[in-house]
């Protein structure tokens, strides 16, 4: 279970993020959405441990981000970067095994759990074995999602995972992701600005904007029962339908 | 860990290899001389005197530069005694113009730990010199006829030349000269016989007892008014030296007044003109077997091992302290400006300048040679490091850290990794640069493929000068080829798809 709590940051003088509350049961899928500057990156940031935040804490099974050293907490989320994130100097498979060469595992171990991770992510070895450069975008996205999922974390942190992808192959991975997603059973944070892929992939949906938390809830409540206009807009201007306060009756 | 203990191991080795060494462990006389022919054959002529007469070792270092160097390495003891001459020492050393006779130069030197000995027979001073048929057509039979083409006359004088007081600059005010400054050129000294044979230039100065002078059909100018100074060649030693081997100075002395003015123009034709080797002519000139000289492919290993040497240990440093450097000045912002604008400033000193400053804290031979290398080859190292860590994604490094990677980790498996390509463009850099300035190594008696450059340059001697030429730009190339390769090793696989 991963919770954040009355998460407050600002930058010099200018609030980022103010009393954030945020909570996702164990297994289950939450998005995070949010327009850019709503503050869902410094949440990210925080919640990964890069920066300190000002008030309030974040917890994974009732244990706090402070009680750990940065190598235990970083071993507790696993992280997927935008578009993957993968460093493009060595093989997919150096990307997979590059922390847990770190942590001192044998080959072996690591070998099996390469293994297993790529029959979850449907990844034969031969595709392992390339460059990030010779990879496709959906084939980046499982690399990394192998990398985050390597040391067995309680928690995934997806950072916009199909941003850089186009339409059509987004559809198919969004489904791929789905199953990956229960597949691992992992408890999983998902921060994105597609409201459409928050619907798909996670049960209940976080909308930050200046900082604060506006709604949480399923897509369903937030459809029907915005809390306020904002709501309304932002799922409005996603789905390409004027606002109804500026149509004319 | 375990790197840095290997680095530590090779910073102590390579300190160690650069502090100075007070003297000399083998008990040697090291004969200096300069960079032109006659210093050549007068440095043969006393190395092979005292090895002829005495069971102490003798040791050359010949073609050691200016003047400056030549003085440097006396005062620190790299060398006992050379070739050098009485204007020379009045004015370049002493700064005592108006001291004329050897008597009154020797004296000023005693409180400068040096002694000097009585002429050895010959004036080696300065001339002015026009072709014979320049000379015709303009009518110049002296330096003041100049005065009627001096408006147009193009020049070549050597630095040396354009520099003293007794030189250039006082020869146009004793002889109101008024030249155009744009048609002065300042040339290295052997380059300006050249000049004037392509009709470059009108007018050279050269050094009386020149060979070439006769070989490209020149015409001294009659000094009418007296001008420069008498040019007494002389012994100088240290007077270490005279008062720990009296007899080979003694052996040296017995030289005063044997080597009259032809037969110095004689022995400088047979090296400029004939080609022969100064050993030969030096045993000649003394009646002796000509020392077994070393055959041609030994020459050209020795000296290629010399090269390697002095590349190799520039290299090994650039990396050694360029690499930290280049990593320090991307994390500390004004550490960061220092170290680039230090290190840059290194690189416009001339390197025979720096070679001069080098001297007294390291004497002559290999050691101020490596120095001066090493700090050539920084300035690429550390740039480049500078520029292909800064070069690095940020999202990289933030992404690293997310995923528990310590500072130590980020900066060996993520940060070097990624700006390899960029740090061995740098170490390419100041290698083959490193193979271009060795060959200035000879200069200052390290040896090397600058050895046969610099003496073939004294001697205008294509041949020669290619012996050293050809090697070093092969040896270049090799290096060239080898960083290819070194970079399919080095630089990870996954970014060579992007070069």
């Amino acid at each position: 279970m991963l919770v954040l709590q009355n998460i407050s940051k600002s930058f010099e003088n200018r609030s980022a993020l103010t009393d954030v509350n945020l909570e996702v049961p164990k297994g289950a899928t939450h998005a995070l959405i949010g327009s850019s500057g709503s503050g869902k990156t410094t949440l990210l940031r925080i919640t990964l441990g890069l920066i300190p935040m000002d008030k309030g804490y974040v917890k994974i099974n009732d244990k706090a981000l402070s009680s750990f050293t940065p190598i235990q907490w970083a071993d507790r989320i696993g992280y997927v970067p935008q578009d993957g994130g993968l460093f493009p100097h060595i093989s997919g498979r150096a990307n997979i095994s590059l922390i847990a060469k770190m942590r001192g595992w044998d080959r072996a171990r690591i070998d099996a759990r390469i293994e297993e991770l790529g029959r979850l992510v449907d990844l034969d070895a031969g595709v392992l074995a390339r460059f990030p450069s010779e990879l496709s975008g959906g084939q980046k996205q499982r690399v990394a999602i192998m990398r985050a999922a390597m040391m067995d974390p309680d928690v995934m942190l997806l950072d916009e995972p199909m941003a850089a992808l186009d339409p059509l192959i987004r559809r198919s991975l969004q489904q791929e992701l789905k199953s990956i997603f229960q597949r691992l059973d992992k408890t999983v944070l998902l921060v994105t600005h597609d409201l459409g892929e928050a619907a798909y992939l996670a049960e209940r949906i976080t909308l930050l904007h200046d900082g604060k938390v506006v709604q949480s809830g399923s897509f369903g409540e937030l459809l029907h029962h915005p809390a306020d206009a904002f709501v309304t807009s932002f799922i409005n201007a996603q789905r390409g339908v004027p606002d109804a306060a500026t149509v004319a009756a | 860990m375990r790197l840095r203990g290997i680095a530590g191991v090779l910073v102590a080795a390579l300190a160690g290899l650069l502090v100075p060494v007070p003297g000399r462990a083998a008990e040697s006389i090291v004969i200096g001389g300069k960079i032109f022919t006659e210093s050549y054959i007068l440095g043969e002529i006393a190395a092979q005197s005292i090895a002829a007469h005495s069971p102490v070792a003798v040791e050359r270092k010949l073609g050691m530069g200016s003047t400056g160097i030549l003085f440097e390495a006396l005062k620190s003891g790299a060398i006992d005694v050379y070739p050098d001459y009485t204007g020379t020492l009045a004015e370049a050393i002493l700064k005592q113009p108006q001291l004329k006779s050897v008597e009154e130069i020797g004296r000023a030197l005693i409180p400068m730990g040096l002694a000097i000995s009585g002429p050895l027979g010959f004036n080696d001073t300065y001339a002015i010199a026009v072709k014979q048929s320049f000379a015709t057509q303009h009518q110049l039979h002296t330096i003041s006829d100049l005065r009627g083409v001096q408006s147009t006359l193009r020049a070549a004088f050597s630095y040396e030349f354009m520099d003293r007081k007794d030189g250039y600059p006082g020869m146009v005010d004793s002889y109101q000269l008024k030249l155009d400054p744009q048609k002065v050129n300042r040339m290295e000294h052997s380059l300006s016989f050249q000049a004037i044979d392509d009709n470059a230039v009108d007018v050279i100065d050269v050094y009386s007892t020149d060979a070439k002078i006769k070989k490209f059909n020149l015409r001294l100018l009659d000094d009418d008014r007296g001008y420069f100074p008498v040019y007494q060649a002389v012994w100088v030693a240290r007077k270490a030296f005279v008062d720990r081997h009296p007899r080979e100075w003694e052996i040296l002395r017995k030289l005063e007044g044997s080597i009259s003015e032809t037969a110095m123009q004689d022995m400088n034709a047979q090296a400029d003109i004939q080609k022969e080797s100064f050993g030969k002519i030096a045993s000649q000139f003394l009646g002796a077997a000509a020392p077994d000289a070393e055959s041609a492919t030994q020459k050209i290993w020795q000296r290629t091992r010399e090269h390697l040497w002095l590349v190799g240990v520039a290299l090994l440093f650039s990396l050694i302290v360029g690499i930290p450097l280049g990593v320090i000045a991307v994390r500390f912002h004004a550490a960061g400006q220092f170290i680039l604008i230090v290190s840059a400033l290194v690189q416009t000193i001339p390197s025979l300048a720096l070679l001069c400053f080098l001297i007294p804290l390291f004497g002559v031979g290999t050691k101020p040679a490596l120095a001066a290398l090493c700090l050539y080859s920084l300035l690429p190292v550390v740039l480049n490091t500078f520029t292909g860590v800064r070069g690095v994604d940020p999202l990289h490094l933030e992404n690293a850290r997310a995923f528990g990677l310590n500072g130590r980790q980020v900066l060996f498996r993520i940060v070097l990794p990624l700006a390899s390509p960029t740090m061995l463009a740098g170490i390419k850099t100041a290698t083959i640069v490193s193979i271009g300035t060795a060959t200035l190594a000879a200069l200052v008696g390290a040896g090397g493929y600058g050895a046969p450059i610099v003496s073939g340059l004294s001697l205008n001697d294509i041949p020669t000068i290619l012996t050293g030429a050809i090697p070093a730009a092969l040896m270049a190339l090799i290096a060239h080829a080898l960083f290819e390769l070194l970079g399919w090793a080095l630089i990870p696989a996954g970014l060579r798809k992007y070069q």
